[in-house]
């Protein structure tokens, strides 16, 4: 066969069988495109630059890859993170050595703690410049070695197709997770050949994935003996996809289930047996039916700070039946009684089988007097806000209204702080894959580039991105990547001129010292306002930058929205906005808080419903 | 604080033996002892790791050990079912009057003179920690000019084989 420099979108048919794969004469960038289009890698988000250049000349021709220029190496990472979250497939990026391995850090770390499957590629100079401090070298390799699920370093073109699906492979199995590939550039240049499939080689990766069958049967005979049992569902059971499963086994044992901010969505958030998410900011009822409980069936949870609060305080009378595909998670932060090691769809499965089982044996766990409790929780302590009496917008309005607005295959990416939580409680989940953010890392600027990605791969679907002012900033430049790319996302900034969540733990542990949260003024602009000649908001200080301008600067619509009688007819006008990117600036009442919330490193038996609320749990009856 | 002694099968490529101590480090896991070498297949190499940890945080250790990928096998080894051996070369201040009683602590302790000079002698003895203190707290008071130990190597009694599994995992994969 000929070599294929300008073949590349007139493949030949090769022959099926993996005994006797065809052999092709390529470089080895070609075999670096040939082997992302042989994983069915369909969108690659990247910049490219001098150490990975030879990739870009044979991605030109390739009809199966498509590349999505970025401006912001990071936007490259959580573009592919939100496109493998929405997607379910292994999101991919690709830049250059030195700063552009590097600006891929933040996200690559991001995907590890929220164990997205993710490849980042990227060149590296040349195999005999490495070690000497050569032009925009990084020792990648080295720098992401404990933020990756596992890394390659590639000097020999004829490795490449074998790491490329040993990546891929290793990425979307057991705990899925972000993998590099870091290329040297004359690897890419080199002749080598390419044939597929390649034979993987990787004898210490094997994930375990079928759970013991005598654990299950003890979790199930657990589960229907407990009088005060909770499913504490994580983001597992959405990467195994197990949302069906779930539902089954939910709904079989009658048992209240609470869903982590990364599992939102596995669950219909409207479901009787919801009982809303746990943690700092997780709902009364979610955060007492753990501490309460006599049995904590964990799925694809991980027992996180954020969820356990004081750990030694955490559910001080519960037995833990932990189920995760990662056996390094079990017994890590709190030690489990039944500890299951597999995948959260065979755990499922499996415990549907058990529980059914001890059904028909006469077991069945009666909870009655468990969900009489917890009911009452649920009516005296739902979610709610208080609405500004200076006829301001209240964010948690718009966040709601924006989801009631929205119909249930929204997708919505938030970034990080308070607009994140609140979009956690105030948009109702019904169906899995539509809640996108950065749970584990906390990574600001997450919204813009993951709703990017996540619109890329769901060309279909509606795509919020929920933000802060204070995220915006960080990552905004993404919006030009998707009004020159055909990429028209929603993003509503819920601008309250200040870094909301770090304001907020000013005022309450801080004595409402403001230092360096304030965005929107400078630190010469006196209390009170902003200096003469510059636009005020309602909250004071300036308006800088102007969003709506800023939007319209990056080919996008701007719109602002300043009173809630506009409220509707902004969302609405922003729904009907889908040639090009849209934007809504909303001005909102910069003193709400988030409620309720368990104070760092306090027991999560403090949990406040709202400021200086401690809610009445009868606690003298309980245990 | 108990000590606890970890082989480690790894595939012999560059970069594991920074992964696992990297590992180490960043879950805050003190290493006592380490030694890295080849094993009877070429293709795996045997890091040996004694380490000062508490039960359950020693089962954490050893999962994450586990998830790397180049690891292929991590067997924890019973002091008393398994036999520990370091290797330490000592240069010892020696003189015509001292040299006959070093030579006769070398012997005691069934060590090795290596080395002779008319001002030191350098000893090579091997075992168990406990001998080797032994053995240079009586070498001592002459004046321990110089001293490089190796890490603990460790194998298992009897006649079973740890890489056995192993090996034939890397043959299906070959």
């Amino acid at each position: 066969m000929t070599e294929q420099a300008t073949g590349a979108h007139h493949p030949q048919p090769r022959p099926r069988n993996p005994a006797q794969p065809a052999v092709e004469r390529v470089t080895g960038a070609q075999s670096l495109i040939r082997s992302l289009e042989e994983v069915g890698a369909d969108t690659v988000f990247g910049i490219p630059g001098g150490a990975i250049l030879p990739a870009y000349d044979p991605l030109l021709d390739s009809t199966r890859v498509r590349h999505v220029l970025v401006r912001h190496e990071q936007g490259a990472g959580h573009a592919a993170t939100g496109y493998a979250q929405a997607t379910g497939k292994v999101g991919v990026c690709m830049a250059t050595s030195g700063p552009g391995a590097t600006n891929l850090v933040t996200p690559i770390a991001d995907a590890h703690m929220d164990s997205v499957p993710l490849v980042a590629i990227t060149g590296q100079v040349a195999s005999k410049a490495i070690g000497t401090d050569a032009f925009q070298e990084a020792d990648i390799c080295g720098i992401t070695m404990p933020i990756t699920k596992h890394n390659f370093l590639v000097t020999d073109a004829a490795d490449i197709p074998r790491t490329i699906a040993e990546a891929f492979h290793i990425a979307s199995t057991g705990r899925p997770g972000p993998v590099l590939v870091d290329i040297s550039k004359d690897a890419l240049q080199a002749r080598t050949t390419f044939s597929w499939p390649p034979t993987a080689d990787l004898p210490g990766y094997r994930p375990v994935t079928k759970p013991h069958a005598k654990q299950i049967r003890e979790a199930a005979r657990m589960i229907t003996a407990a009088q005060r049992p909770v499913l504490y569902v994580g983001g597992g059971v959405l990467k195994a996809r197990a949302t069906r499963e779930l539902r089954i086994l939910a709904e079989l044992t009658g048992a209240p289930l609470t869903t982590t901010l990364m599992a939102l969505g596995s669950f219909p958030d409207s479901h009787p047996q919801h009982v809303g998410m746990p943690g700092m900011h997780g709902s009364v009822p979610a955060v007492t039916a753990l501490q309460k409980a006599d049995l904590i069936v964990a799925l694809g949870a991980r027992f996180d700070d954020r969820v356990t609060g004081r750990l030694d305080t955490f559910a001080p009378n519960a037995k833990i039946v932990h189920a995760d595909i990662d056996p390094a998670e079990i017994s890590k932060n709190r030690l489990a009684d039944v500890p299951i090691v597999g995948d959260a769809r065979e755990v499922i499965a499996d415990l549907i089988v058990a529980v059914q089982a001890e059904h028909d044996a006469g077991h069945r766990g009666d909870y009655a007097d468990w969900w009489a409790r917890i009911d009452s929780w649920k009516a005296t302590y739902p979610l709610g806000y208080e609405t500004p009496d200076d006829g301001s917008l209240s964010p948690q309005q718009v966040i709601k209204r924006i989801g009631e607005l929205s119909d249930p295959d929204t997708i919505f990416a938030a970034g990080v702080g308070q607009h994140q939580m609140w979009a956690s409680q105030f948009i109702g989940y019904e169906k899995p894959y539509t809640w996108l953010n950065s749970g584990g890392l906390g990574t600001m600027g997450y919204a813009v580039p993951a709703a990017m990605g996540a619109k890329a791969g769901q060309p279909e679907r509606t795509v919020w991105a929920i933000d802060g002012d204070g995220c915006f900033q960080m990552t905004n430049q993404e919006l030009v990547t998707c009004a020159l790319n055909g990429i028209p996302i929603k993003v509503a900034i819920i601008n309250n001129g200040a870094l909301g969540m770090v304001r907020q733990w000013q005022t309450l542990f801080y004595g409402q010292r403001y230092s360096n949260t304030v965005l929107h003024s400078g630190p010469t602009v006196p209390e009170g306002g902003a200096t003469e000649g510059e636009i005020k908001t309602p909250s004071g200080g300036t308006r800088v930058p102007d969003f709506v301008k800023l939007s319209e600067a990056m080919g996008c619509y701007g719109l602002r929205c300043e009173s809630p009688d506009e409220l509707d007819s902004v969302i609405e006008q922003a729904m009907k906005l889908n040639d090009a990117p849209v934007v809504i600036d909303f001005i909102v009442h910069e003193d709400a808080m988030v409620w309720p919330m368990v104070a760092a490193g306090t027991s999560n038996d403090e949990i406040m419903a709202a400021r200086d609320v401690r809610p009445d749990f009868g606690d003298n009856e309980d245990d | 604080m108990t000590k606890h002694t970890l082989s480690v099968l790894v595939e012999n490529k560059p970069g594991v033996l920074a992964r696992i101590t990297a590992l180490f480090s960043r879950r805050g896991f003190n290493i006592d002892s380490l030694a890295v070498g080849t094993t009877e297949h070429p293709d795996i190499s045997r890091i040996t790791i004694v380490v000062s940890v508490e039960e359950l945080p020693l089962e954490q250790v050893t999962k994450q050990l586990n998830k790397l990928v180049n690891v292929l096998k991590i067997v924890e080894l019973e002091p008393s079912a398994a036999v520990q051996r370091e290797l330490v070369l000592v240069k010892v201040r020696a003189d015509n009057e001292t040299r006959s009683q070093i030579v006769e602590i070398v012997q005691l302790f069934r060590a090795k003179t290596v080395d002779v000079s008319p001002e030191a002698v350098t000893i090579e003895a091997t075992g168990s920690s406990d001998k080797l203190e032994a053995m240079l707290k009586m070498l001592e008071p002459f004046g321990i000019k110089e001293l490089v130990q190796s890490g603990m190597v460790a194998i298992g009694r009897g006649g079973r084989s740890i890489t056995d599994r192993s090996l034939r995992a890397l043959d299906r994969s070959a």
